[in-house]
C-alpha cells in the first residue's frame, strides 16, 4: 500500500457506507414516526419502495426487443401500480386526519 | 446528463423521501410529507428517463400509464376496512418488480454496467441473487397474507411436522444455488432461485394465524425495502439502496413494535402456529359462571349517566363497519358533557395504525384517540368502558395467568374502570384461543350482536 486515502473508489463499499448511514436515519426518523399514522407510514413506504422504477426503467429503455427489455416494462408496469396506489391510499389516509373542523354532517 | 448530475439529483430524491417519513411525525404535517414523497418519486423518474441509453419513452410511457391507471383505480375504490389486505398486495408487486428488474440486470448487464452476458463480476451476481430471493419471499409471502386477509385462504395458522427443519434445509439450499449460480451464470439456476424462494416465502408465512398478522404486514413491509436495496447493490444506485434502508428500517422497528405489543419475540411470531391450536388448552370451568347480559336499552343508560367513557375498538369493529355508528354515538354522549377518548391498542386490528385510520374515517378527532401509554393509567377514574370488537387485549389473564398463551402481553386495563360494556357476536374465544375472565366480572355486562347494530340501537336509545 502506496498512499492511504481517505476515501474508497470501489463502488461496493461506498454502497455499503451509503446503506448503513441511511438504515441509522430510517431507524430515527420512523421512531419519530406518531403511532396513529403507521398505517400511512406503510402506504407511504410501500410507495417509495417502487423507486425500483429506476432499474425498471433501464432495463426497459433500449430500443430494440428483447428478454430483458420484456421484464422491464413488466417492471415498470407493476412498479408504477404502487407508485400512484400507494401514493393516493396515503393521500386518501392523511385527508381523514385533518383537523375536524365543525363541518355540518350530511344526510 | 453527466453522473455528477445525476447523483446529485438522485440525492435530492433520496432526501424528499426522508423528509416525506419525517413528516409523519405529527398529522398536520403529513400531508406535506407525503407530497415531499411523491416530489422525490418524480425526480426519480425524469432523471433516470433522462440517460442516454433509455430511448423506448413509447413502450415506458405506456407501461407507466397502465400501472397508473390500475393503481389509482385500486387505491380509490378500496374501503378502509380492507386496507391490510391493500397492503399486503401491494408488497407483493414490489417484490415481483424487484425479481423482474435482477432478472433484466442478469439477461442484459451492459445496459446496467455491471459487465458481459456470461461475465458478469461476482459481487453483482451475489448482490442480484439477494435481491432476487428477498423480492420473491417478499411476492409469495405477501400473496399469502393477502388471501389470510382477504379471507379467500383461511386465517388459521397451518402448523406440520418438521416445518421448521423443511424451511431451514430451503434455505441453505438456496444460498448452495446462489454459490452454483456465481460460478455457473446459468439462466437455470437463476430460475431456479426465484422459484425456490417463492416457495419458501409461502412456507414462512402459512404457520402464521389471523392476530399476528400486523406482524407479518410489518414483516414483508422490511423484506420489500432489503429487496429493493438487494437490487440498489446490484446496480451500485444510491437512490435505491438509501430508500431501501429507510423501507426495511421502517418495517423492522412496527414489527418490534408490534411483537412487543403482543409480549412475543419476532422469532416466535415467524416460527408461527401462534392461535387456533391452542384452544384446546382452554378451561372449561368458565361454563359454570353466570354472564351477565344487556341489550341497546340497558347501554345507553349506563353510558347517558356517567362522566367519562373511554371506547376500546378491535378488528370487529373494522369487520363490522361500525365506526360510523360508534362516532355518531361517540358525538351524542359528548353533547351531554360526558367526557369520551379512545384507546388504541398496538396491535388492535390487522394492520399497524388500523384502527387510527378507520376511526379518523368516521370523522374522530385524532385528539381524543390514544395510545396504550397514554391512557391506560385513566381507566381507575373511568366509570364506563365501551370495548367494541376487541377481545385479547383487554383480557386480565394477561397480567395474572401464568399458564395463559397471553400471559405478559400489555393490554388495556379496562377492569378497572367503573362499568365495562363488552360488544361481542357470541361467548367465542378470541384469536388467542384463550377465554376472557372480564366477561364474568360483576361490573361486566355483555352486548350480544352485531357491533354495528348494537351502536345503532343504542343511538336511537339515547336520542
Amino acid at each position: 500500500m502506496d498512499t492511504i486515502v481517505a476515501h474508497s473508489n470501489d463502488v461496493f463499499v461506498i454502497g455499503l457506507t451509503v446503506f448503513f448511514l441511511a438504515c441509522i436515519i430510517g431507524y430515527y426518523v420512523v421512531w419519530s414516526v406518531t403511532p396513529a399514522l403507521h398505517s400511512p407510514l406503510m402506504g407511504v413506504t410501500n410507495a417509495i419502495s417502487s423507486v425500483i422504477i429506476v432499474g425498471a426503467i433501464l432495463a426497459a429503455g433500449p430500443v430494440g426487443f428483447d428478454i430483458s427489455k420484456i421484464f422491464g416494462i413488466i417492471a415498470v408496469t407493476l412498479a408504477s401500480i404502487n407508485i400512484f396506489g400507494g401514493f393516493i391510499v396515503t393521500y386518501r389516509m392523511l385527508s381523514m386526519f385533518k383537523k375536524k373542523n365543525k363541518i355540518k354532517k350530511e344526510n | 446528463m453527466s453522473n455528477n448530475l445525476v447523483a446529485i439529483l438522485y440525492l435530492v430524491s433520496a432526501l424528499l423521501f426522508i423528509f416525506a417519513l419525517r413528516g409523519l411525525s405529527h398529522p398536520e404535517s403529513s400531508r406535506r410529507g407525503n407530497i415531499f414523497g411523491i416530489a422525490g418519486m418524480v425526480i426519480a423518474i425524469i432523471t433516470t428517463l433522462m440517460f442516454k441509453s433509455v430511448l423506448s419513452y413509447t413502450e415506458i410511457g405506456a407501461a407507466v400509464l397502465v400501472g397508473g391507471l390500475i393503481g389509482t383505480f385500486i387505491a380509490l375504490k378500496i374501503e378502509m376496512t380492507a386496507l391490510p389486505q391493500l397492503v399486503a398486495a401491494f408488497h407483493s408487486l414490489v417484490g415481483l418488480a424487484a425479481v423482474f428488474v435482477a432478472a433484466a440486470a442478469f439477461y442484459d448487464p451492459v445496459s446496467f454496467n455491471i459487465g458481459e452476458k456470461g461475465y458478469i463480476a461476482s459481487s453483482s451476481l451475489i448482490e442480484m441473487s439477494i435481491g432476487t430471493f428477498v423480492g420473491a419471499i417478499t411476492f409469495s409471502g405477501s400473496i399469502l397474507a393477502f388471501g389470510k386477509l382477504q379471507g379467500t385462504i383461511s386465517g388459521q395458522p397451518i402448523v406440520f411436522k418438521f416445518q421448521h427443519s423443511i424451511n431451514a434445509i430451503i434455505f441453505l439450499f438456496i444460498i448452495l444455488l446462489i454459490v452454483f449460480f456465481v460460478i455457473d451464470q446459468s439462466p437455470s439456476i437463476f430460475w431456479s432461485i426465484v422459484i425456490v424462494s417463492i416457495i419458501l416465502g409461502f412456507l414462512v408465512v402459512i404457520p402464521i394465524g389471523g392476530a399476528d398478522m400486523p406482524v407479518v404486514i410489518s414483516m414483508l413491509n422490511s423484506y420489500s425495502g432489503w429487496a429493493a436495496c438487494g437490487i440498489g447493490f446490484t446496480l451500485s444506485n444510491n437512490l435505491l439502496i438509501i430508500t431501501g434502508a429507510l423501507v426495511g428500517a421502517s418495517g423492522a422497528i412496527l414489527s418490534y413494535i408490534m411483537s412487543k405489543g403482543m409480549n412475543r419475540s419476532i422469532i416466535s411470531v415467524v416460527l408461527g402456529g401462534f392461535g387456533g391450536e391452542q384452544s384446546g388448552a382452554v378451561k372449561g370451568d368458565n361454563s359454570d359462571k353466570v354472564v351477565k347480559q344487556g341489550n341497546a336499552e340497558d347501554a345507553a343508560y349506563i353510558l347517558k349517566n356517567a362522566d367519562s367513557v373511554i371506547i376500546v375498538p378491535g378488528y370487529g369493529m373494522a369487520v363490522a363497519q361500525a365506526q360510523h355508528a360508534l362516532r355518531e354515538m361517540g358525538d351524542i354522549l359528548k353533547k351531554e358533557g360526558i367526557n369520551v377518548r379512545y384507546a388504541i391498542h398496538p396491535v388492535a386490528g390487522r394492520m399497524p395504525g388500523h384502527m387510527n385510520v378507520l376511526l379518523a374515517e368516521a370523522n374522530v378527532p385524532y385528539e381524543e384517540v390514544l395510545e396504550l401509554d397514554e391512557i391506560n393509567h385513566d381507566f381507575p377514574m373511568t366509570e364506563v368502558s365501551f370495548v367494541i370488537g376487541a377481545n385479547d387485549v383487554t383480557n386480565p389473564a394477561a397480567k395474572t395467568d401464568q399458564t395463559s398463551p397471553i400471559y405478559g402481553m400489555p393490554i388495556l386495563d379496562v377492569e378497572k374502570s367503573g362499568t365495562v360494556l363488552f360488544i361481542k357476536r357470541s361467548m367465542a374465544t378470541g384469536y388467542s384461543g384463550v377465554d376472557n375472565e372480564l366477561f364474568y366480572r360483576d361490573n361486566t355486562t355483555m352486548l350480544f350482536g352485531d357491533a354495528k347494530k348494537m351502536c345503532e340501537g343504542i343511538v336511537k336509545a339515547l336520542n
